[in-house]
């Protein structure tokens, strides 16, 4: 029999400094259930799982375990009392093996201190086969894919005994195909009697698996919701008003193909390729958009494109144009707009104004600057019309960009980019930490750009947002180029082409289980490191996960 | 990527084994696309030596012979000298360093790296060929290799102090560039309080306590008080040397009897095993603190990779969050090592004070702190790996000095390049690649 434990959280407020993360927050999980919290970024989901594990201490508020008040003085008194956590950027130290890791902070010895790994080996193995996680307990994990590493991070929390286990946006960087074992892995767990507590804002996900949602919106929470809502409701609820969760986008036009990229190859400095000859073009009045798992080489093509990356070989056309060997200056005044991926790292400088930053790329000209000297009515000046025009919420141009939230601060870069004429728009990760609104408003300015005419590509690891927008999708795996589909491409094609299978064998693939039961040996085989998933494509669907 | 590709049939169900054209058989084929690739560096810098070795100690050698002697009078039993033609064995060597560097360069055009051993060899029979170059060109061609590596080892106690101190600073994610001022630290304390108490061995002990207190220092303010480590250790170091120099020229000049006459500690000689040629005097008749330096070196590395304690530094130092949410307490992890890393110097700065010479003279450490530093990296902040890169160091300063005494066409000021040159080139990454702990010299603040 397996112990269980219910958990609650009362009137649990966190503050930092002025701001209120967590404002009066009351969660029941209940013993056996998967229990999501669903909010968007920055709604203080992340905080409140902090002050449950004890990394923070709660400003107000109590923790209950099975009835009794308990204070967590550091995660070593919440993995004791049973709860475990998998963080959205794992806790693994990359260059210590499997059992290492596992191991750390509760050790087994043998006498003097000397470590006993033999022990934790056992353990490991012992939940591996349990839950067919094929774990190698002496593999590195830097040598592990994140997929696997997340499993580890899983058998961490359960060697501790952990009978609740939080799962911080656990699917933010795995492929469609993990995502789907993980939501098994997450049932497997519950049948085992482990509670869940599922952070997440991807409604997909959320209502595949969960048992209760708890909404919260800007700290507080807004209500619960039952699994059977519709992604809707859902949406409306996170984001506090109706959204309209499509896009409305008239079919392309694409015109003349302006901008090409011919086998470009770009070396890291340790020498790798990490993208290996790519070619591929984009038509003006056509948004292309780049899918693939992070890491995949997307930032290097970007940056290659840009003039930021020093080792390239290949060609970059515009208008006929040769662009590789200029400077990021002379790219720009190509007319080449660029949203990069971290905004608060390399589009906008926190500590200048918002008005500065909307002129960072135009400083030195005309009318900004006359000479030596800038004018800064004039740049204030059009700092005021960026902002009405983007809608970006805040009280001053004058105010330092830092002070924007993440969705403000990323209409900031955009209303920069796209305030020059342009003949290539590249967006990175346009959407990032952003909240629903606000992904509305991108989304749309992204398209107008487009039936400007501009050729547009987009760079985005969140699958939802590549079918949105695309015109057509491009993969990368590896830094390689596995294909090019068309818009409406099914989401389970492209997550096989995002683990590096061809357009033509990701489509093979999925065709079969199709015609067959869905999850019958194919899928079970095709992947030989989960032995036990026996489901593998019920939940590709929008509505496939409401059997629970 | 393009067999993944065409595999599968279409139309044609593929069930029960695992298929080519699945993710995982697809990322199982990954590592070859993003396999690390071999770069030119070693074969090109093992080229370069070679070729330099040959015109060098080959070509333009010298044509006496070069005598080494082995055993010393006292030994055991008696190993005759090796006499080498300089000429010969200059060519002779040099011809075999270039073999071993058109080895690397033909395993980098069918793109293999070079084995670890191939630049260890290739260093050894540099060194070989270097030694017959300038003591076959001497006026005396003859010095005893076996006072030459045992002068070696007694140079290299304080580095390797030194780079122990820095190991387990670093392995804990603080940098310690207050090595220096441990060690220097710790040699005036020895004098100072050996002096007063009449006691070496007390003095040995509060030379441990003065560089614990100097990390302390460190410790706090770099992990209390966030202040650069970097900037805290460079202070450190002036402000050790200041005082110590302030307190050397108005209280122990004025007094020597008084405040600055130590005594040295005794050299244990273990009989019989001290006899044997060469390795006896090494290991078996050394200062207490010779001896202190090899149990050091083996129960750092001991504690580092075999023990809990290890673990939790070693996670500290790579990953300081993952260690947190493990329970583990970072910022006490890291201000008690880096303490002991301070004592583990301070102690290394004692062997100035109380084994080297019997007294305190201003800036006695004379830089060996950074050379330590330099250890460290070389060693791969590895305990053992940073004893054998301080070793080098010690025979680069060693040879420098008996090759000036044996007279060489070679300028002294050249031969005291020596040791720097020897640390700029092992710190430039000779052997391999070498990575620092993950979080080392970044503060660990929680949320």
């Amino acid at each position: 029999m397996v112990r269980v434990l219910k958990l609650e959280l009362r009137g649990i407020t966190k503050r930092f400094g002025s701001l209120i993360a967590n404002d009066h927050i009351d969660v029941v999980v209940e013993p056996g259930q998967i229990h999501c919290l669903l909010g968007e970024n920055g709604a203080g989901k992340s905080t409140l799982m902090n002050v449950l594990y004890g990394l923070y201490e709660p400003s107000e508020g109590e923790i209950l375990v099975d009835g009794k008040a308990v204070t967590f003085r550091g995660p070593g008194d919440a993995m004791a009392a049973g709860i475990g956590m998998v963080h959205q950027h794992f806790m693994l130290v990359p260059v210590f093996t499997v059992a290492e890791n596992v191991a750390l902070g509760a050790e087994t010895t043998k006498a003097g201190g000397f470590l006993n790994l033999d022990d934790t080996r056992r353990k490991i193995k012992e939940i591996s086969d349990k839950y067919g996680f094929d774990v190698d307990p002496d593999a590195l994990i830097e040598d592990l894919p994140v997929g696997v590493q997340q499993r580890v991070e899983i058998i961490k929390a359960l060697v501790r005994d952990a009978k609740v286990l939080i799962l911080d946006e656990p699917t933010a960087v795995l492929t469609p195909q993990d995502t789907d074992e993980l939501l098994d892995i997450m049932r497997q767990l519950k049948s085992n009697g482990t509670s869940i507590v599922f952070i997440s804002h991807k409604l997909r996900e959320v209502k595949a698996v969960s048992d209760t949602i708890t909404v919260i919106r800007r700290g507080k929470v807004v209500g619960t919701a039952d699994p059977g809502a519709s992604t809707t409701e859902l949406a409306s609820m996170m984001v506090g008003r109706a959204v309209n969760l499509t896009l409305d986008k008239a079919p392309a036009k694409p015109q003349e193909t302006t901008f090409q990229v011919k086998d470009l190859t770009v070396i890291a400095p340790t020498g790798q390729h990490v993208v290996d000859g790519i070619s591929f073009d984009i038509a003006r009045g056509e948004i292309l958009a780049v899918a693939g798992v992070q890491g995949n080489g997307q930032t290097e093509l970007t940056e290659a494109i840009l003039g930021l990356q020093e080792r390239c070989h290949g060609s970059i056309l515009l208008d006929g144009e040769e662009l590789l060997g200029h400077s990021v200056k002379e790219v720009l005044r190509a007319g080449v707009g660029f949203v990069p991926e971290d905004r608060t790292v390399d589009g906008l400088i926190g500590t200048f104004s918002i008005a500065e930053n909307l002129v960072l790329d135009l400083y030195d000209q005309a009318p900004y600057a006359k000479g030596i000297s800038m004018s800064p009515a004039r740049i204030l000046e059009n700092a005021k019309s960026r902002i009405d025009e983007f809608d970006v919420r805040t009280p001053s141009g004058a105010l330092a960009a830092g002070t924007l939230s993440g969705g403000n601060q990323q209409k900031v870069v955009m209303a920069r980019e796209l305030s020059r004429p342009l003949r290539l728009f590249i967006a990175s990760q346009p959407t990032r930490g952003v909240d629903v609104g606000s992904i509305e408003f991108l989304h749309k300015r992204i398209v107008a750009e487009r039936d400007q005419g501009t050729p547009v590509m987009i760079v985005s690891t969140e699958l939802d947002e590549v079918i949105e927008l695309a015109d057509r999708i491009a993969v990368l795996y590896k830094g390689k180029l596995v294909g090019i589909v068309p818009a409406g491409t099914g989401r389970d094609v492209l997550g096989l082409m995002m683990a590096g299978l061809s357009p033509e064998s990701a489509h093979a693939d999925t065709a079969h289980p199709g015609s067959a039961h869905p999850g019958s040996a194919s899928a079970g085989s095709a992947h030989p490191g989960s032995a036990h998933t026996p489901v593998q494509t019920s939940t590709s669907g929008a509505e496939g996960g409401d059997h629970e | 990527m393009s067999t993944t590709a065409t595999s599968p049939v279409p139309g044609k169900p593929q069930q029960g084994k695992p298929q080519p054209g699945t993710p995982e058989s697809a990322r199982e084929k990954a590592p070859a696309i993003s396999a690390k690739p071999v770069t030119w560096k070693v074969p090109v810098l093992l080229a370069v030596l070679g070729v330099v070795a040959f015109i060098f100690f080959g070509i333009m050698g010298p044509n006496q012979t070069a005598k080494f002697g082995i055993s010393s009078s006292g030994d055991f039993f008696q190993l005759p000298a090796i006499e080498v033609p300089a000429f010969l064995g200059g060519i002779v060597l040099s011809v075999l360093m270039l073999g071993l560097a058109g080895y690397a360069v033909y395993l980098k055009t069918r793109n293999e790296a070079s084995p670890g051993w191939l630049p260890i060899v290739f260093i050894v029979l540099f060194v070989a060929a270097f030694l017959i170059w300038v003591v076959g060109g001497a006026r005396t061609p003859s010095i005893s290799l076996a006072g030459l590596i045992a002068g070696s080892v007694t140079l290299a106690v304080p580095l390797v102090f030194g780079s122990l101190s820095g190991v387990l600073c670093e392995r804990v994610g603080v940098v310690n560039i207050a090595i220096e001022g441990q060690l220097l630290g710790g040699a005036f304390t020895a004098a100072m309080v050996a002096t007063l108490t009449k006691s070496p061995f007390i003095g040995l002990l509060a030379a441990a306590v003065a560089g614990a207190i100097v990390s302390m220092v460190l410790a706090v303010f770099s992990i209390k008080y966030l202040v650069n480590q970097i900037i805290v250790g460079v202070v450190l170091n002036v402000l050790v040397s200041g005082l110590t120099g302030f307190l050397f020229s108005t209280v122990m000049q004025a007094n020597k009897a008084q405040f600055n006459s130590p005594g040295r500690l005794p050299i244990i000689d273990i009989p019989v095993l001290s006899s044997i040629p060469v390795i006896g005097p090494i290991l078996f008749k050394q200062s207490v603190v010779g001896y202190l330096m090899y149990i050091a070196v083996i129960v750092v590395w001991i504690g580092l990779f075999k023990t809990k304690w290890g673990l939790r530094v070693r996670a500290v130092g790579e990953h300081p969050q993952a260690a947190d949410t493990m329970g583990i307490k970072v910022n006490a992890t890291r201000f008690w090592n880096v303490t002991l890393g301070g004592a583990v110097a301070g102690i290394g700065g004692s062997f100035f004070t109380l084994v080297a010479i019997d007294s305190f003279t201003k800036e006695i450490s004379g830089g060996r702190g950074f050379i330590a530093l330099a250890a460290l990296i070389f060693g791969r902040w590895n305990p053992i790996g940073a004893f054998f890169a301080a070793l080098l160091f010690g025979f680069a300063d060693n040879l420098q000095s008996i090759v000036t005494i044996i007279g060489t066409p070679v300028p002294s000021q050249f031969m005291a390049m020596l040791p720097y040159l020897v640390t700029v080139l092992a710190v430039a990454g000779l052997v391999g690649r070498s990575r620092p702990p993950a979080a080392s010299g970044i503060p660990y603040v929680k949320g």
